[in-house]
């Protein structure tokens, strides 16, 4: 059993649980955090990316006990009770159907506004497109998530 | 009316809210108190004896609850699988359904077939007891080509099936189309395939099943695009629990597809050994299973004949078909390469003689059923590239010979039972090739020739038939089940409306379109309406989400219960505005006397009917009506479709570079999640198109098992869509709606392979267009120009 102590959104806990519980299967099974989920076991759908210590990360690939000491923020802590901008803008441009991989989406988007602006480099519809390499969406065919996504950069 | 939510309004969607802040709540999201976890033991061969099975070492592992057999599964009387649409053959005979145990008792026929069921307290100690089962088999040859399956001497799948043939049906009138083809001027000949997909909703089906033993009574959360139909099926063929000892819940669903409308062996396990062990029992797949077991779509080997005359009319038009069903009858598999596919074989276009013949054939491979289009998709492919190849042999535009062919008059009866009721081609056409820029492609290619690459224009004028009704036509032709949908609008006595409906939204957005009727209709705020579905205990029947019929009839019956309601509405307020029946109106929140300043709130008159002090004598309190709405005819939804693509020549790689939709919808609710259908629809097609393949080797195993191997499109695969819609308004339905679910994904593999081959000059090219096979193509139409 491995002891794993997480910041996750803005809450310490601590919890002991098998060597090889995975990130994703902490969050869901251990904290009832159902919002992120998993869509694959190869690491490639993208639908349980979570940000830890800022960064998007996919909680399928990284162990919790790999972790431990990290501040974890998931869909559920992404804005407290209010909001985001790209949850938001995801409504507002029906960038979604299903919502399954949405979380993941919005995660993933978040974090990718957040490397553009920071090192000031364009995000445009190509840009944005080869970003989301890692994320699998079957119901939307990508065009209304790519108008979420630049949106939410304009206000982000 | 409420012009801003009603029809026609692009109102944003009401169900967003909990799935963009992660609270969702999908059956894997659902945990019970005393909750156990289900592991399947399956097959590793495709095709094999199960000789024995030594569960000892896995019931005694941590954990463990219960390891469970099909010998077990038999002696408890849970019955086979089935496929519930009966097809004849060519010669009288019924379809060869061979047995199909939700856990093997003496024979696998696919890799990924179910063989043991291991209960145990968490899903990592439930695998690893699984891995601890000993199963003795004895491997048989294995085949996995339909073409194949029927050469004498191949492996037989099911004894009951001879040549693995299931059935060899015909339709359509086989000896004057040959004449047709005999006088023709030009014959386009064709080996058309298509491609055998997976599905791939995003959430992998799962399953939790409660078992309450002082009631003997069942609840099974699942991953259902039809839950009343899964309880039917598991109730009256599987003898799990009586239909009233037993309800299914399909809370929010993430996707489906087609894939989600089975009952699969996993969940009618689950279900038992809840009752077998008394423990709540989930399972949930991870993406290799679904790869594994989630029933494929597609997988065609045709052969296709067109004639013409000198002026490119269509003389005849013969089909003859291989589809390959896999290892065993899902549940309409059957309907699929037959009624949803021959049926079709007319397109846009006015053919006096259609005959097609479709022999369906077991293979040891996952079981295929219906995925997005059904059928459609396999027609309009066929159809569409014998348009455009026959239009480049006989040298003429491509939309020109389509716009010559096209049916101009409605009603329209094809030679394949269809009856088109309305429709208006041309003017789809028309539209497409405004908003393509057809006209200025020329440039645009001598622009990509002088970047080095080939840019090429497809056309697809695609028809397809949605609302999969009427239950009696669909009755004669061997559907199990009748085909309506189900309504119940409730008005509580402060005025809010719950409606109950029969289908089932995972991702259609059924809260906010069906909503948008309502408070358009009654002018009430969207809030004030609630959307509910998804729990046999709550709507009172339904059939479910497929095949683009929630909005033609789905919505036509909650349209059928808000009529009785108004009707009991405007007698309740005549009585106490002491009016005219016929002098009230319903609009703006107000039960109205017309021309007068006499009214009834609409919380007023609701509230009357249920306090019963003042309503007309023998009226019965309440608000609340029902209805079960049965169309009249199938809807026929069409359009046009332009793909272009840049090919690199040197490489092979195809980019989708424009795509354009120009779709006759008839009415459209909310224009933005049409849309949204439409793009999520095209990504599919291009993906069939471009990437998309499920392989198999020789000896049965599957190659294609995670998204490692399995392309599936991604943000990068795809352009941004230009969307038309053109209406002509359906007559067989209350809201003029056609369906707008799959029209994408049967649109658009034609016209994306359509552009590919114009732009690389040689018609000689099967899905999917990888680089390599693109490459080899470019090379083949190189070959003969230099030999000659």
């Amino acid at each position: 059993m491995a002891e794993v102590k997480l910041t996750v959104n803005g809450k310490r806990v601590t919890r002991h649980v098998p060597d090889e519980t995975l990130l994703v299967e902490f969050l869901r099974e251990e904290l009832r955090l159902t919002g992120t989920h998993v869509g694959c076991d190869t690491s490639q759908c993208g639908a349980c990316t979570v940000h830890v210590d800022g960064m998007a990360v996919k909680s399928c690939t990284m162990l919790a006990a790999s972790a431990s000491g990290s501040e974890v923020t998931t869909i559920e802590g992404l804005a407290n009770g209010g909001l985001h901008p790209m949850q938001k803008a995801f409504n507002d441009n029906h960038g979604l159907q299903c919502g399954f991989c949405t979380p993941g989406m919005i995660m993933t988007a978040v974090d990718m506004v957040r490397r553009y602006k920071a090192s000031g480099e364009r995000l445009d519809e190509e840009a944005i497109r080869h970003e989301l390499e890692g994320n699998i969406c079957r119901c939307t065919g990508y065009h209304n998530i790519v108008k979420s996504i630049q949106q939410a950069a304009g206000e982000m | 009316m409420n012009d801003a939510v009603g029809i026609g309004a692009r109102v944003k969607r009401k169900e967003d809210r909990r799935f963009i802040i992660g609270s969702g709540r999908y059956t894997d999201d659902i945990r019970h108190d005393n909750q156990a976890y289900a592991a399947f033991v399956r097959s590793p061969h495709a095709h094999a004896k199960v000789v024995g099975i030594d569960a000892s070492a896995a019931e005694a592992s941590e954990g463990v609850v219960a390891v469970l057999t099909g010998r077990q599964l038999v002696d408890d009387k849970i019955g086979n699988l089935i496929c519930g649409w009966a097809i004849t053959s060519r010669d009288g005979t019924p379809m060869k359904m061979g047995p199909w145990s939700a856990l093997a008792t003496d024979r696998v026929r696919y890799v990924g077939d179910a063989v043991v069921a291991v209960i145990a307290d968490t899903p990592a100690l439930a695998r690893r007891a699984a891995e601890k089962v000993v199963v003795e088999y004895e491997e048989l040859p294995a085949v996995v080509s339909a073409t194949r399956a029927l050469e004498p001497g191949a492996p037989q799948v099911h004894d009951l099936a001879p040549g693995n043939l299931i059935f060899d049906w015909v339709i359509g009138d086989e000896a004057a189309t040959d004449a047709g083809l005999r006088q023709a001027a030009h014959v386009t000949e064709m080996r058309i395939t298509n491609n055998r997909l997976s599905p791939n909703a995003m959430e992998p089906r799962s399953a939790l099943a409660v078992y309450d033993p002082a009631e003997g009574h069942y609840t099974l959360y699942t991953t259902s695009q039809n839950p009343h139909v899964a309880r039917l099926v598991l109730s009256a063929f599987y003898n799990v629990a009586p239909e009233n000892k037993l309800r299914v819940v399909a809370p929010d669903v993430g996707g489906g597809f087609g894939s989600k409308i089975y009952i699969y062996p996993e969940e009618i396990t689950c279900l038992w050994a809840s009752m077998k062990t008394g423990r709540s029992v989930k399972w949930t797949a991870d993406r290799s299973e679904a790869f594994m077991t989630d029933a494929h779509g597609r997988d065609h080997d045709t052969v296709a004949r067109m004639g013409f005359d000198k002026d490119g009319r269509i003389t005849g038009f013969r089909v003859d078909t291989v589809a390959n069903l896999g290892a065993y009858m899902s549940l309409f598999s059957s309907c699929v390469p037959t009624y949803l596919y021959a049926t079709l074989l007319s397109g846009q276009y006015d053919i006096g003689n259609i005959f097609c013949n479709v022999k369906a054939v077991y293979t040891n491979t996952v079981p295929v059923d219906a995925y997005r289009g059904a059928g459609r998709p396999e027609a309009c492919y066929v159809i569409e590239r014998m348009m455009e190849t026959a239009a480049r042999e006989m040298n003429m535009n491509p939309a020109e010979l389509r716009r010559r062919n096209f049916i101009t008059q409605f009603p329209h009866q094809t030679p394949v039972i269809m009856n088109y009721d309305t429709g208006g081609f041309g003017a789809g056409l028309d539209a497409a090739l405004r908003a393509a820029d057809v006209a200025s492609f020329p440039a645009r290619k001598a622009e990509a020739a002088r970047r080095g690459k080939l840019r090429g224009i497809g056309y697809s004028c695609y028809i397809e038939a949605c609302g999969i009704a009427p239950s009696a036509a669909v009755g004669s032709l061997g559907a199990g089940v009748g085909l309506w949908e189900s309504a119940e609008v409730r008005v509580n006595p402060v005025g809010t409306i719950e409606v109950f409906t029969g289908s089932h939204s995972h991702g259609q957005g059924h809260e906010t379109t069906f909503a948008q009727i309502i408070a358009g209709r009654f002018g009430l705020p969207m809030e004030n309406i609630s959307i509910i579905h998804g729990d046999t205990d709550r709507v009172q029947f339904g059939m479910g989400t497929y095949g683009s019929r929630s909005g033609a009839v789905g919505m036509s019956a909650i349209v059928k219960a808000m009529d009785k309601v108004e009707a009991k509405v405007k007698k309740i307020a005549a009585h106490a505005l002491e009016a005219a029946e016929d002098d009230i109106v319903v609009e703006g929140g107000a039960v109205k006397v017309a021309g007068t300043d006499r009214q009834m709130l609409w919380h007023e008159v609701s509230l009357a009917a249920y306090t019963g002090h003042n309503l007309p004598a023998g009226m019965e309190p309440g608000l609340k009506e029902d209805s079960f709405y049965d169309p009249v005819n199938f809807t026929f939804p069409a359009g046009t479709y332009i793909a272009e693509v840049e090919v690199d020549p040197d490489t092979g790689v195809t980019e989708v570079v424009r795509f354009t939709a120009a779709d006759d919808f008839g009415t459209l609710i909310n224009p933005m999640i049409v849309e949204g259908q439409v793009h999520g629809g095209i990504a599919q097609g291009i993906g069939q198109a471009l990437l998309e393949n499920v392989v198999y080797s020789e000896n049965g195993q599957l190659m294609t098992g995670s998204y490692m191997d399995y392309a599936m499109p991604r943000a990068d695969h795809v352009p941004s869509y230009t969307i038309e819609h053109t209406t002509t308004p359906c007559p067989g339905n209350p809201l003029g709606i056609k369906g707008c679910g799959e029209a994408g994904a049967i649109g658009s593999p034609p016209a994306v392979i359509n552009a590919i081959t114009d732009a690389i000059g040689n018609n000689d090219l099967q899905m999917p267009a990888t680089p390599p096979v693109v490459w080899a193509a470019i090379r083949a139409a190189a070959r003969p120009a230099a030999a000659a």
